[in-house]
C-alpha cells in the first residue's frame, strides 16, 4: 500500500466534486495545508462547504478559493482579517454557519470518532443554540450538537514516515489532528518524509490509520500574521 | 509605575494591572485579545501563573527575539510568541476539552456589552462585525472565573454596563468581575447583583453611577 504521492494534484486525483464538504486544517495562516489549497484551486472544483476554523486572509490559505468563487459555505469560528470574506457574506454570496471554536474542534473529533452528536454548555442562551435540542443534566442547560463527516480531510504536518504516521510541530497542530480524523479520506501534506522507524512510536501524534494519501510539501514558505518581537537588552 | 494624581481612570495597562491582581499562585489562565493580554505584563513576581493559548499551548512565553520568531509558534491572536521550558502543545480538540471541562481557572476577556445579570455580548455586531465569536462562548461557558475588562463607555459616550444586552451574546450569567478604566464591579456567585467594589483614581461613585444604566450595589 503506497501512501506517498508526487505532489498535492496527483493526491487529489479522483477525490474531488462539485459541492463536497472538506475538513482543513489550521488555525489563522499556522499549519495550513497550503499545497493541497492550491491544487483545489486549481482543480475548479466549486461549490465546496469548507469545516475550518478561519477562512484565511486576502489571497492566503482559503482566501484564494474565496477569491475564485469555489466556496459555497464555511464552517468557521473566526473570518477576521479578510475583506474578501466580508464582501461576499455581506453580500449574501457565501454562507457562515459560525460555530464556537472549541464546538467546531469537538464536532471533527466526534465525527473522526463515530459520534454523531453531543451536548455541550457552549452556546447556551446564544444564537448558536437556536433550532438546536436543549437537555438538562444534573440541573444544567446543554444543547445538541452534531458530528462532522467531511468528504475529505486536508492537513498539514510536520513530519511523517513512509507508513503515514505523523508529528506536527508546535501550535500548527491546533485543528489538524481533529480535521484530520473526520474525513473519508485525509490527505496529509509534510514538510520531511522519513523512513518507517525513524519516528519514536510513543511519538507520534497521528496514526498513520488516520492518514490516506501523503505528500512531501517542502519548501514552505510559512507566512505570518502578526510578528512581534521583543527587544535584547543591552549586554 | 508612576502615580498620575492629575489624571482620571485607569489606562489600558493599569486595567490589565487590576485585573492581574485577581491572578493567584498556581493558576491557569486564558487572556483573550487586546487589554487582557497586557495582563500578561502584569504577573506578580514570584506568582507561578501558567498561560493557556486556545490555538494548542500551554505555557505562553514572551514575544521572541526578531531572530527567534517561528510561523509555527504563535497565540490565539495570531501574534508570534515563544515556548517556556515547562510549555506544551496539543491539538484544538484537547484545548477546549480543557476549557469546557473546567479546567482553567481564570478567563480575562474584552466585552462590548454586560448586563446586570452576567451576560456577556463580545462578537458580533448585527451587519457590522462579522468576525466570529472565535473561542469566547466556549470560555465563559467552561472557565471557572470570568473577568471582563473594557472602557466603561462606548465611544459614544453609551454605557456598556448595562440592564440587557442589545447584542447577540457569548453567554448568558457567566461573568464574575467587571473591570472598566472608572471602576471595579464583583459578584459572589450567579446569582447575586454586581457591587462596585473599587475606583479608580479621581474617580466618584456618583460618576459611575452617572455613567452606568445596569442596576448594582454599592
Amino acid at each position: 500500500m503506497q501512501k506517498i504521492y508526487p505532489n498535492a494534484e496527483a493526491a487529489l486525483e479522483g477525490l474531488l466534486a462539485d459541492g463536497m464538504i472538506i475538513a482543513a486544517g489550521g488555525f489563522g495562516l499556522c499549519g495550513i495545508p497550503e499545497r493541497l489549497l492550491d491544487a483545489i484551486v486549481a482543480s475548479g472544483v466549486k461549490d465546496l462547504t469548507f469545516a475550518s476554523n478561519n477562512a484565511g486572509v486576502d489571497n492566503e490559505g482559503i482566501g484564494k478559493l474565496l477569491r475564485t468563487r469555489q466556496v459555497k459555505k464555511m464552517i468557521s469560528s473566526y473570518v477576521g482579517e479578510n475583506k474578501e470574506f466580508e464582501r461576499q457574506y455581506l453580500a449574501g454570496e457565501l454562507e457562515v454557519e459560525f460555530t464556537p471554536q472549541g464546538t467546531l474542534a469537538e464536532r471533527m473529533r466526534a465525527g473522526g470518532a463515530g459520534i454523531p452528536g453531543f451536548y455541550t454548555k457552549t452556546g447556551v442562551g446564544t444564537q448558536v443554540a437556536e433550532g438546536k435540542e436543549v437537555k438538562n443534566f444534573d440541573g444544567e442547560d446543554y444543547i445538541l450538537e452534531r458530528g462532522i463527516r467531511a468528504d475529505l480531510s486536508v492537513v498539514k504536518g510536520w513530519k511523517a514516515d513512509e507508513s503515514g504516521n505523523l508529528m506536527f510541530r508546535k501550535t500548527a497542530r491546533n485543528f489538524n489532528l481533529p480535521a484530520a480524523t473526520c474525513g473519508k479520506i485525509c490527505i496529509a501534506e509534510v514538510e520531511e518524509i522519513v523512513p518507517v522507524g525513524s519516528l519514536d512510536p510513543d511519538c507520534i501524534h497521528l496514526p498513520s490509520i488516520y492518514v490516506n494519501r501523503l505528500i512531501l510539501g517542502a519548501p514552505y514558505d510559512k507566512k505570518i500574521e502578526f510578528r512581534t518581537v521583543r527587544e535584547r537588552e543591552a549586554a | 509605575m508612576a502615580t498620575q494624581v492629575e489624571t482620571k481612570g485607569w489606562t489600558r495597562d493599569q486595567m490589565a494591572a487590576r485585573a492581574a491582581q485577581e491572578l493567584q499562585d498556581g493558576y491557569y489562565v486564558n487572556l483573550g485579545i487586546g487589554i487582557p493580554t497586557l495582563v500578561a505584563n502584569n504577573i506578580p513576581t514570584g506568582m507561578t501563573v501558567t498561560l493557556q493559548s486556545e490555538n494548542g499551548m500551554l505555557g505562553i512565553g514572551p514575544f521572541p527575539f526578531d531572530d527567534e520568531v517561528d510561523p509555527d509558534l504563535i497565540n490565539a491572536g495570531k501574534q508570534t510568541i515563544s515556548q517556556l521550558p515547562q510549555s506544551s502543545y496539543f491539538d484544538s480538540a484537547q484545548s477546549f476539552a480543557m476549557i469546557r471541562g473546567g479546567h482553567i481557572d481564570l478567563a480575562v476577556l474584552g466585552g462590548m456589552e454586560v448586563s446586570e445579570n452576567g451576560d456577556l455580548a463580545n462578537w458580533m455586531v448585527p451587519g457590522k462585525m462579522i468576525k466570529g465569536m472565535g473561542g469566547a462562548m466556549d470560555l465563559v461557558a467552561g472557565v471557572k472565573k470570568i473577568i471582563v475588562v473594557m472602557e466603561h463607555n462606548s465611544k459614544a459616550g453609551d454605557a456598556k454596563f448595562i440592564p440587557e444586552c442589545t447584542l447577540p451574546l457569548t453567554g448568558k450569567n457567566v461573568v464574575d468581575m467587571i473591570i472598566t478604566d472608572l471602576a471595579v464591579f464583583h459578584r459572589v456567585d450567579h446569582e447575586s447583583p454586581f457591587r462596585l467594589i473599587e475606583l479608580a483614581p479621581g474617580v466618584t461613585r456618583e460618576e459611575v453611577r452617572e455613567k452606568t444604566t445596569a442596576k448594582y450595589d454599592e
